[in-house]
């Protein structure tokens, strides 16, 4: 899937890296809007922990709100009604999606394909009906006014907009170049023989249970962190947080930048965000209708994503003689 | 008379209500069988078509005035035929890829036609009223059988054993089974198999649409009726493995049985009853109560 994009950078891509890195630092002074930017910052961040599990190991979790919801629920009650700090509410969210990924992953790794994804799925409903029922998360309601607080002991208070956008993009630059260590890392390069070739790399000796396990509980932490620092962000966690919808669009917003690169779930996030930001307001219900006929089209026509058709388009035009 | 504390009649009220489910459970886990079997793709969709079935039932009452009867006929020939558009146009294209791709694209056509159909009808309820053959209910000594769901049951047994009767027992469920183990084979047997496998979706879609007029009656239709549905029929589907028909109808029954049991003595886990089953019998026998270890 040709994802080695910061592997052999070319000067181009150095600057598209440095260029789009100098934007997220400037948006909150150039009239992006700070919560919003902050939004699609933590879904970038889920969509990057779930192309690790899709594009790295191989693994459709067709349910990967649920560890985004249970975390963002767990970070606000501990914040607002167990009064913990704001940090350790953060770390406990992660602590909450990889312990629930690690019970999931244990049962869902007996099978291979199309059956692990429905497996993640009919987990993810339980943990959603687990969200819904009970007694702390406000039902239909949702968990609502979780405060900011501040970072380290009150050092940086979070209650602006700009000071809590500059911990988000911190934390999302950090997961960021964390992917690629573990994509580049020796444990890494076994996660995609096992993406290549399950059986292969089975007769080559390794237990490929405890990497796929792994890569899921890694994954399932950081999209945990997305769940608590969108609760941090919006000041609240309700049930779409958990809801499947959630977990087709992370595939989506995958599978429209590029699975299987580094970039391209973040444009892929953006985009989705982005979109359905804009068209709340003018199409109603024909969101849904748009979401599903972008799917469509991505499937039949568009299965590389946008940051996969670039390098498949630079290749191609690295070699003209054929 | 009273089981475990709880009146003999509210308790086989409750399993009857769990084997109306089961019924639905055993009709849609069967057509997703039969669709994986021969096209390898999981569909999603299938919780929409069951949805669009129950909505052309509305609509054939509604809009053209013809009875519960006509739209047992019609809604399945209807969705049916768009189950076939969408295999010759989209599903077509995918059958030599991942079938991840697969799950994706139903799953993309699934929204579409909630979003749709949520646009149009919002996302309250519709109702739809008995037919006027099947009103009132049956005193069957022990308890009062409602006739309508008495008939569901029936009705959808006979439609899965005919099923299973028309796969496992005719010449052209032989072909279906031949072209599920080899199709280079059977096409060069001379079966067209592009049409078999067209047919194939196309009337696995009627199943599942059967299954939403069926259903019509009993719930509330709304645009997400199939979605909820179709995540536990995949559970189901899971529990029993896909290798089997009967498997498919035998745990579709016994789950819904398993949830009307669970709705009487402990009612906050009756939603989620089915995915920790899932669970236990993945820890238990990983390929499912009826499944052959791939």
């Amino acid at each position: 899937m040709g994802g080695d994009l910061s592997h052999k950078m070319t000067a181009r891509g150095r600057w598209a890296w440095g260029a789009a890195l100098a934007l997220l630092l400037a948006a909150p002074f150039i009239g992006l809007y700070p919560v919003f930017m902050m939004k699609a910052m933590c879904y970038a961040i889920f969509a990057c922990a779930f192309n690790l599990l899709l594009g790295y190991t191989g693994l459709l979790s067709f349910g990967h709100a649920a560890y985004l919801g249970a975390a963002a629920y767990g970070t606000g009650w501990l914040i607002r009604s167990a009064g913990w700090s704001t940090e350790m509410g953060v770390l406990a969210g992660m602590g909450i999606g990889a312990v629930l990924g690690l019970v999931v992953g244990m049962i869902a790794i007996r099978r291979q394909g199309i059956y692990f994804a429905m497996i993640t799925l009919a987990m993810a409903q339980m943990i959603y009906f687990v969200c819904l029922q009970a007694p702390f998360t406000g039902g239909e309601d949702g968990l609502q006014g979780v405060p900011r607080g501040a970072l380290f002991g009150g050092l940086i208070p979070l209650k602006s907009d700009v000071a809590l956008y500059y911990v988000v993009l911190a934390v999302f630059v950090a997961v960021f170049l964390a992917i690629i260590r573990i994509v580049h890392s020796p444990y890494g390069q076994v996660l995609k023989a096992i993406r290549e070739n399950e059986p292969r790399a089975i007769s080559l000796g390794y237990d490929v249970d405890k990497y796929k396990l792994l890569a899921f509980v890694l994954s399932t932490a950081i999209a945990g962190l997305a769940g608590s620092l969108k609760t941090l962000v919006l000041g609240f966690a309700t049930l779409s947080d958990a809801h499947w919808s959630l977990s087709g669009e992370v595939v989506l917003m995958t599978l429209l930048g590029g699975m299987g690169t580094f970039a391209g779930p973040v444009i892929g996030a953006f985009t989705i965000i982005g979109l359905q930001d804009y068209l709340a307001d003018r199409v109603g219900s024909w969101v849904t209708v748009i979401i599903g006929a972008i799917f469509v089209v991505c499937v039949l026509a568009f299965r590389k994503g946008f940051v996969g058709e670039l390098i498949a388009w630079q290749q191609r035009r690295g070699k003209p003689a054929e | 008379m009273e089981i475990f504390g709880i009146p003999l009649q509210a308790f086989l009220g409750q399993l009857m209500l769990g084997l109306v489910n089961g019924s639905f459970y055993a009709m849609l886990s069967l057509g997703l069988a039969v669709i994986f079997g021969l096209l390898g793709i999981v569909n999603f969709a299938h919780g929409a078509l069951y949805m669009m079935g129950a909505y052309a039932a509305w609509f054939c009452l509604e809009v053209f005035g013809l009875n519960f009867w006509v739209a047992l006929v019609i809604a399945p020939l209807v969705v049916g035929a768009l189950g076939v558009a969408v295999e010759r146009s989209m599903l077509k294209r995918l059958y030599d890829i991942d079938p991840i791709y697969g799950l994706l694209l139903t799953f993309g056509l699934a929204l579409i036609a909630e979003g749709i159909f949520r646009d149009q009808f919002g996302v309250s309820g519709q109702q739809y009223p008995v037919p006027d053959l099947l009103q009132g209910a049956t005193n069957l000594g022990f308890m009062v059988l409602p006739n309508y769901r008495g008939f569901v049951i029936g009705a959808s047994l006979l439609v899965c054993l005919s099923t299973w009767y028309l796969i496992e027992r005719t010449r052209l469920g032989a072909y279906l089974r031949a072209g599920t183990e080899n199709p280079k084979l059977v096409q060069a047997f001379g079966i067209n198999v592009p049409v078999m496998v067209m047919l194939t979706y196309g009337a696995g879609a009627g199943l599942a649409a059967l299954a939403g007029v069926l259903a019509a009656p009993v719930i509330q239709i709304t645009p997400l009726m199939g979605s909820n549905l179709i995540i536990v029929v995949f559970a189901v589907v899971v529990i029993g493995g896909m290798g089997s028909i009967l498997g498919s109808i035998l745990t579709g029954l016994a789950l819904g049985l398993i949830e009307g049991l669970t709705k009487v003595f402990y009612p906050e886990a009756s939603s989620i009853v089915v995915f920790v089953i899932m669970a236990i019998v993945l820890m238990i026998r990983p390929a499912g109560l009826f499944g052959k270890e791939m």
